[in-house]
């Protein structure tokens, strides 16, 4: 198997020590006009933990992603990674700081190739201009280079490698989302957000992608899922944060969330066969 | 550059009605770019030939129904057969534009980009259809017959001295009727279109495809009628335009939709695209800013202010002055 | 294509070079099909190379990063006008050395407007840009510092090479009789004349611009520049959250198709050795997205052959001259209707529209079978 710590040089040595914290979300508030969706929700991620963040539909999972990701500013609160405030900061500056996200609806470049998809994600850290490019000075050429070896690196890891130059556009739905999660780890990350990667799977795919989540923690990544699949959640999650309209009404391991009467009462109540 | 402010000042009453005229033809175009807009996210590009159709069909009808020796009631009825057979000539024009150039790309969901090269592509054809018609109708030798209305195929056609245009003062401003006739007619116009997109069936059918045209299709509203009904709109109120803006400016030619065609859509936008009280305001401010600026800079930079003003106003307000919706919702 | 590509690499560069030498040729073969009979084949291919040169440019603003400029021809003229003064309205410049503040002059013209603009939403960017390019016009137009409608004529030439009589040397034309093919030692190009007549050495000097344009191209394309203009056209929002400074690389991508249009001014305005504002009318913006759309939008060899049609028909068919517009109007909602992607997509859309026929064709089967390392490019 292809050793994926060895990541670029802007990447590589984790500034935390592990275990440390990655990302707080501190009393985050985000209001959209009169609808509150995030109201004082606060949690951390510990350097290596694979965090499950659920709750029912409209709980504000994906809204909490996109302010973590700098799509969305929150009115109050805070978020810090690595211990400094990313809050206001340009979306492109949060992916190159080191989170990387996938998407709910899955937003590959269509009509790039899969390898392109995934140099994309490399180049958040290179910095080869016009200039460079013109004159094929070092720089480009190192980075091609590099770029290109962890590409197909990061494809032959998620068992695509095959498909390197096919048009995303014409991957099948599973290899689209195996593609989305490389270009995301391409971006050279410390946390990766997986937004309801196993969405549209079937069972056995769901397995094969519970593995590869572990195995891209093995690698040193830092996990926060958002997940509908119960069962999926409480199989490969450390800990879980658990939403409901905006506020954080649980936070423990699955075997206390699982128990936990608050969230049986707001979440696994309405969708008990996805929990059973 | 001279700054002729003290002409300006002078004359600020007359230069406002006149800019306001102009302004209200640029917003009965403009409604056509606007409400196409709104629903397809296009930009019509060949809606200033459906404006310029309705012009010569107007042209033509006078000439044909002999207004030139006609006084009183009959002038009128004239007139009357005039304005119908522009919104006739127009509406066909847009219906036709819609039918050919669009809805085959929008049923196979193409690029925005490929709709607007159609577009292009139909503007040049329909105005040089009409530069050429001395030569098509020469292919049909039908030139004799028709000599009155294919000759000067190429140039101004003009109806000047057809209808006399008495001035009158209120409070020492001089004042033309026409101009009075355009804004109130238009702005009525307007006014109608509005009530009836915002209470009729229909309209909000075309409401509900603006705002969302999956959920409106799934709600039983007709999307290919729809945009039907939006073209037939944009056209007959091109119509309208052609109507008032020969009764203003007496002549016509094969590429006068052009610049109208930039300058209305410049309209939309600056009120706000997609929103149809913002193509009111937008042709309005466009028109007395165009007029005013001229006062003062010159006739020769008319064009450079609505460039001008255009570039300004989405620096500042990238919306436009009133937001854009055609359903209210899409702030 | 297929087939070339799959050469071994001197092969290639053979072919490349043999290809050159034609498109060098090209004025001095004379050839019966290509010539046209109204109108001096060089010249014609003059326009054609800064035709071709304009597309390429505006293929990158519109075909790689996906923006919609219709006031292009702003940037032409900017290079132009820039070229004019100096050299000649305000100023005995060389035009070597007029040339590069030109373009750097419409480059800067690029980013001023740019800067702003470029963060509004797209559509708006194509009215801007509209309305851009006619504020250029009409301010030439009534400017009298700028010649005004006038225009300005004695623009500077390119220097000589050689003695003004005859040149380094003298290259003779071809003459085709019936039948036979003779060297035509009456007509000939002197080398490196750049006179009022012989247009021949003007379609080097343009031909030599689209060449060196072309590698540029081909290089900045195959780079983390070209993957992010590529990304921020696919999606913008996905690219930033991937890393892309989009808003920067948009400006990049207006601002390298303002250089390329405002060196296609130059040179146009150096050759003509006259310009006025009608040579920037609002018609060329739209003339030139149509080659670019018409040849294929984000493929260079497209865009270079929708420049060749665009401004070579036209010339080739001047019989028609009264039905030429209508006849452009028609094939632009034609090609729109049937074939939207252009003569010549890019090759990947080609690849796509194969692997979904083969899909169709084959329900299930063996899918295509390539490996990853050896198709992928560096």
């Amino acid at each position: 198997m292809p050793d994926l710590t060895k990541q670029e040089p802007a990447a590589a040595a984790p500034v935390a020590p592990r275990g440390g914290t990655v990302l707080e979300v501190r009393n985050v508030t985000l209001k959209f006009g009169g609808l509150t969706a995030l109201d004082d929700v606060s949690f951390e991620i510990a350097e290596g933990e694979i965090l499950g963040l659920i709750g029912p539909n409209g709980a504000g999972k994906t809204t909490c992603f996109n302010a973590v990701t700098g799509v969305y500013r929150p009115t109050s609160g805070d978020i810090l990674f690595e211990g400094a405030s990313i809050i206001g900061l340009k979306k492109h500056k949060i992916t190159q700081k080191g989170i990387a996200r996938t998407f709910q609806n899955i937003r590959l470049f269509p009509t790039m190739t899969a390898l392109e998809n995934v140099l994309v994600g490399t180049d958040a850290q290179h910095t080869t201009g016009m200039l460079s490019a013109l004159f094929r000075l070092p720089r480009h050429r190192r980075e091609e280079e590099q770029g290109h070896a962890r590409a197909m690196e990061l494809l032959r890891f998620m068992g695509i490698h095959r498909k390197a130059d096919e048009l995303a556009a014409n991957l099948s739905y599973g290899d689209q989302r195996r593609l989305e999660i490389a270009r995301a780890m391409a971006t050279g990350p410390k946390l990766i957000c997986l937004d309801e990667p196993a969405a549209g799977f079937n069972p056995a795919e769901k397995v094969e992608l519970m593995n590869l989540i572990r195995k891209v923690r093995d690698q040193g990544y830092t996990v926060l899922l958002i997940e509908h699949d119960m069962k999926l959640v409480m199989g490969v999650t450390d800990r879980i944060v658990v939403l409901e309209f905006g506020r954080k009404i649980a936070e423990g391991a699955p075997a206390e969330i699982r128990d936990n009467p608050a969230v049986i009462a707001a979440y696994l109540g309405v969708d008990e066969e996805d929990a059973s | 550059m001279n700054l002729n402010f003290e002409f300006f000042f002078n004359n600020l009453p007359e230069l406002t009605i006149t800019g306001l005229a102009f302004g209200a033809i640029y917003a009965l175009i403009a409604l056509g770019y606007t409400m196409v807009y709104g629903v397809l996210q296009l930009i019509n590009f060949a809606h200033s030939e459906v404006f310029m159709y309705g012009t010569f069909a107007m042209l033509w009808t006078i000439m044909a129904l002999g207004a030139a020796d006609a006084n009183g009631v009959h002038l009128v009825a004239i007139l009357i057969a005039a304005l119908f057979a522009a919104m006739a000539m127009s509406a066909v024009i847009a219906l036709g534009l819609e039918r050919i150039a669009y809805r085959p790309l929008i049923k196979r969901n193409a690029p925005r980009l490929i709709a607007l090269i159609s577009a292009i592509g139909a503007s040049f054809v329909l105005a040089e259809l009409m530069g050429l018609r001395d030569k098509i109708s020469g292919w049909f030798g039908l030139d004799d017959d028709l000599s009155d209305y294919v000759q000067k195929a190429k140039i101004n056609n003009s109806m000047a001295g057809v209808l006399e245009k008495p001035r009158f003062e209120i409070a020492g401003v001089s004042i033309s009727s026409i101009d009075v006739i355009v804004i109130v007619s238009a702005v009525a116009m307007m006014v109608l279109l509005d009530q009836f997109v915002r209470r009729s069936r229909l309209g909000k059918g075309i409401r509900a495809t603006a705002q969302d045209p999956e959920t409106a299709s799934l709600m039983g509203v007709n999307p290919t009628r729809t945009i039907q009904m939006t073209f037939l709109i944009g056209g007959l109120m091109a119509g309208v335009a052609a109507f008032l803006y020969m009764l203003k400016l007496d002549a016509t030619n094969y590429q006068v939709g052009f610049l109208l065609g930039v300058k209305a859509f410049t309209a939309a936008v600056l009120g706000g695209i997609g929103n149809l009280r913002g193509a009111l305001l937008g042709g309005l401010v466009l028109g007395v800013a165009e007029n005013w600026g001229q006062a003062i800079l010159g006739s020769e930079w008319r064009d450079v202010i609505a460039f001008v003003l255009l570039v300004l106003i989405l620096l500042v307000r990238p919306t436009g002055l009133l937001g854009e919706s055609l359903g209210k919702a899409r702030a | 294509m297929k087939k070339l590509s799959a050469l071994p690499k001197p092969a290639k560069i053979l072919i490349w070079f043999l290809i050159a030498l034609f498109a060098y040729a090209l004025p001095l073969l004379e050839l019966p099909i290509l010539s046209t009979p109204d109108s001096d084949f060089a010249s014609v291919l003059f326009t054609v190379s800064i035709y071709c040169l304009v597309a390429l440019g505006l293929n990158i603003v519109v075909g790689y990063a996906g923006l919609l400029d219709l006031g292009y021809v702003g940037f032409y003229a900017i290079g132009a006008y820039t070229v004019a003064i100096l050299t000649s309205f305000h100023g005995s410049w060389p035009l070597l050395l007029a040339i590069p503040v030109a373009v750097v002059v419409a480059m800067i013209s690029g980013v001023i407007l740019g800067a702003p603009t470029l963060r509004v939403r797209g559509d708006y960017l194509a009215i801007v840009t509209l309305g851009f390019g006619e504020i250029i016009r009409l301010v030439a137009v009534n400017t009298e510092w700028l010649g005004g409608n006038k225009g300005i004529n004695n623009i500077g030439r390119p220097p000589n090479l050689g003695d003004e009589k005859t040149g380094l040397f003298e290259v003779p034309h071809l003459f085709w009789g019936d039948g036979t093919v003779l060297l035509d030692n009456k007509d000939t190009t002197k080398f490196l004349i750049f006179g009022y007549s012989d247009a021949v050495p003007y379609y080097w000097m343009g031909l030599t611009a689209v060449v060196l344009v072309l590698l540029a191209d081909i290089l900045i394309k195959n780079s983390r520049v070209g993957r992010a203009w590529e990304a921020t056209r696919e999606d913008e929002d996905a690219a930033e959250l991937m890393g892309v400074p989009t808003f920067k690389f948009k400006l990049l991508a207006f601002s390298t198709g303002a250089f390329v249009g405002g060196l296609a001014g130059a040179l146009f305005a150096s050759r003509q050795s006259f310009i006025n504002p009608q040579s920037f009318l609002l018609l060329f913006s739209i003339l030139y997205l149509a080659a670019v759309v018409v040849g294929g939008q984000g493929n260079r060899w497209g865009v270079l052959l929708g420049a060749f049609l665009v401004a070579y028909l036209p010339e080739r068919f001047r019989g028609f001259e009264d039905f030429r517009v209508l006849a452009f109007g028609l094939a632009l909602v034609l090609l729109a209707t049937l074939r939207p992607e252009g003569l010549l997509p890019p090759r990947r859309t080609v690849r796509a529209k194969q692997l979904e026929h083969e899909l169709d064709e084959l329900e299930e089967g063996a899918e295509p079978d390539h490996d990853g390392e050896e198709t992928a490019r560096a």
